[in-house]
């Protein structure tokens, strides 16, 4: 034999069964253990938080010289809000990245290896990210509403609190929303398994589409609007909704439509196709 | 002993091309069994559709009984070292391991173990995208070994190893193998089987071309040639020839003669009193034996030669 000793490699007692909740401790460790993930989550909470200070600090200096117009433009929710639109996109990214990432890089193979099912990773992903997600977007958008509020103070119209009228829903459904929003993605990445197409894909649906619907006849917009992606799932954080706008619920029942859409397509193909 | 990978038929099809046609073969626990082919044969593409990566167009593969998907602890089945990357490279060796070790339940102290076994304890930290392809095998013959597998399966292992990295992967085969457990490696490089397998499974255009011993395979592709140097050499040529023999000569006095034995070339000079100087079998080298058998199957051969 020869000289170099190979250590025996150790024995291991017993080895459990793979169950959902071990996969979806599995995709916890994979999600936090990733520089990217760290970042787009941080990028998140800052600008969520972040551009609502701003806005609100600009509002706040210039008031005075705002006339009853522009004024009655002014909606401290909106405000509150405003940083939302911005952090979907570190949101959307990350969604994409949870399950493209793996696919760029090969460790799909080393995942779907341990778990030849494979649909227990797809649905540990979408648990993982969306607990994730909203823990820290929650926060975050009931920091940037008091945040915003406080520096509003000296303005007595832009005043509103939580208990007021749907304040309290529109708020926690921006969280709802960016959550929503993330998983929507995250099944567009598993779809596509390409990061460039995923993004591309949500950046299409949600931002380029919409606007070019414009060029319908009014009365073609108002039928088509609220249904589309975008609007839907605005209406679960929009305060004021418009006899062209669904409601809150509504809006809700879509999104979920949509977002149960995407998960069912993405998990028929991750089962059927060649990884 | 019972097979623990069987596979019958097999046909994998990429659109027009037929990566696997139709391959019918089993790996035996205890030995190491050398999966043998040019680049492109198909062995990366049958790995993968017996880890059910990619489904097979016809054809089926089981590993101890089952498909590799209906196992409950599949790690525990087969410990798989891919050729192609699979470690996501933003994150760390550590990290790596541990997600995959959490699916099936197993702790964080068989993750050090394995880490301190490969020789990965120092970069265990470290980006995976920052190792180089030697530390890349360490982290996948790692993973393979997380959950103990009955059967290895891994697909050409010292691929980018350093000399004392091959050394320390063979002997590692072998003792898998002495422990019982199955061991598929596969390998373009003949060489390298020659000294690591026990037994053969050789494919060719995704065609089994070859299913047999290491000692077997030397023998059925070309056959032993008896190597005689004398003196009377041009005599002794036209003594030995007939029907199944025929004769090569490279220099005057040395005669290399195939379809015989040492033992009638031998009876045949002292019968005719010829002064033999030398008599010796000679075998041909698992190398030449496998170009001799994938000859017509290395594909591309046109192209490369032109």
């Amino acid at each position: 034999m020869s000289a170099v000793t190979v250590p025996a490699v150790p024995r291991l007692e017993s080895t459990g069964r793979v169950t959902q909740a071990r996969v979806i401790v599995s995709e916890w460790t994979k999600l936090h253990s990733l520089r990217s993930t760290r970042w787009s989550l941080l990028v998140a909470v800052v600008l969520t938080i972040g551009l609502p200070a701003i806005f609100a600090a600009v509002t706040s200096s210039h008031w005075a010289h705002m006339g009853p117009h522009e004024r009655a433009d002014r909606h401290p929710l909106d405000i509150a809000l405003g940083g939302v639109n911005l952090s979907q996109l570190a949101i959307g990214v990350l969604g994409v990245l949870v399950i493209t990432g793996e696919y760029a890089t090969g460790m799909i193979r080393a995942s779907f290896t341990a778990v030849p099912k494979r649909l227990p990773v797809l649905w540990a992903k979408i648990v993982v990210f969306a607990v994730v997600s909203f823990a820290l977007m929650l926060p975050s958008v009931l920091v940037s509403f008091w945040a915003s509020q406080a520096i509003l103070s000296n303005i007595q119209p832009l005043h509103t609190s939580l208990s007021a009228h749907g304040v309290l829903r529109s708020v926690v459904g921006g969280a709802v929303y960016l959550m929503l929003f993330g998983i929507f993605c995250l099944a567009l990445g598993a779809i596509v398994r390409n990061t460039a197409g995923g993004i591309a894909a949500f950046v299409a649906l949600f931002f380029v589409i919409p606007p070019l619907l414009n060029v319908f006849p009014t009365s073609w917009q108002n039928a088509i609007n609220p249904w589309i992606p975008n609007s839907a799932f605005r209406s679960i954080f929009q305060l004021t909704h418009s006899s062209h706008s669904l409601s809150p619920a509504g809006g809700l029942a879509v999104s979920l439509g949509y977002v149960a859409f995407a998960v069912g397509v993405a998990a028929v193909l991750l089962v059927r196709r060649d990884t | 002993m019972v097979a623990v990978i069987e596979a019958t038929g097999l046909v994998k099809d990429y659109g027009d091309k037929r990566a696997v046609d139709g391959l019918t073969f089993s790996v035996q626990p205890g030995v190491v069994t050398g999966f043998l082919g040019p680049n492109g044969s198909g062995k990366s593409t049958t790995m993968r559709l017996i880890l059910g990566l990619d489904a097979a167009t016809g054809g089926d593969v089981t590993v101890n009984g089952k498909h590799y998907r209906d196992h409950r602890a599949p790690l525990h089945e087969v410990g798989a070292l891919l050729e192609a990357r699979s470690v996501h490279t933003g994150r760390s060796a550590y990290y790596h391991l541990l997600a995959l070790a959490q699916t099936h339940g197993i702790g964080r102290a068989r993750v050090d173990e394995l880490i301190d076994l490969v020789g990965l304890h120092d970069v265990a930290r470290k980006r995976a995208g920052k190792f180089s392809l030697g530390m890349g095998q360490r982290l996948g013959i790692a993973t393979a070994l997380l959950g103990d597998p009955h059967t290895l399966l891994l697909d050409e292992p010292v691929n980018g190893l350093d000399p004392e990295g091959i050394h320390w992967i063979r002997n590692l085969l072998k003792a898998l193998a002495a422990e019982g457990r199955a061991v598929f490696v596969s390998s373009h490089l003949m060489s390298e089987m020659a000294v690591t397998a026990d037994h053969l499974i050789v494919i060719g255009r995704g065609k089994l071309i070859a299913d047999t011993s290491v000692d077997e395979f030397v023998r059925l592709a070309s056959g032993a040639v008896v190597r005689v140097r004398s003196p009377q050499a041009t005599r002794l040529r036209e003594l030995v020839l007939g029907p199944n023999v025929t004769v090569t000569s490279d220099e005057p006095t040395v005669l290399e003669i195939s379809g015989t034995t040492t033992e009638q070339v031998g009876e045949i000079a002292a019968a005719n009193g010829i002064v033999l100087h030398e008599l010796m079998l000679e075998q041909a080298s698992l190398e030449e034996a496998f170009m001799e058998l994938t000859r017509d199957d290395v594909e591309f051969k046109a192209e490369m030669a032109a």
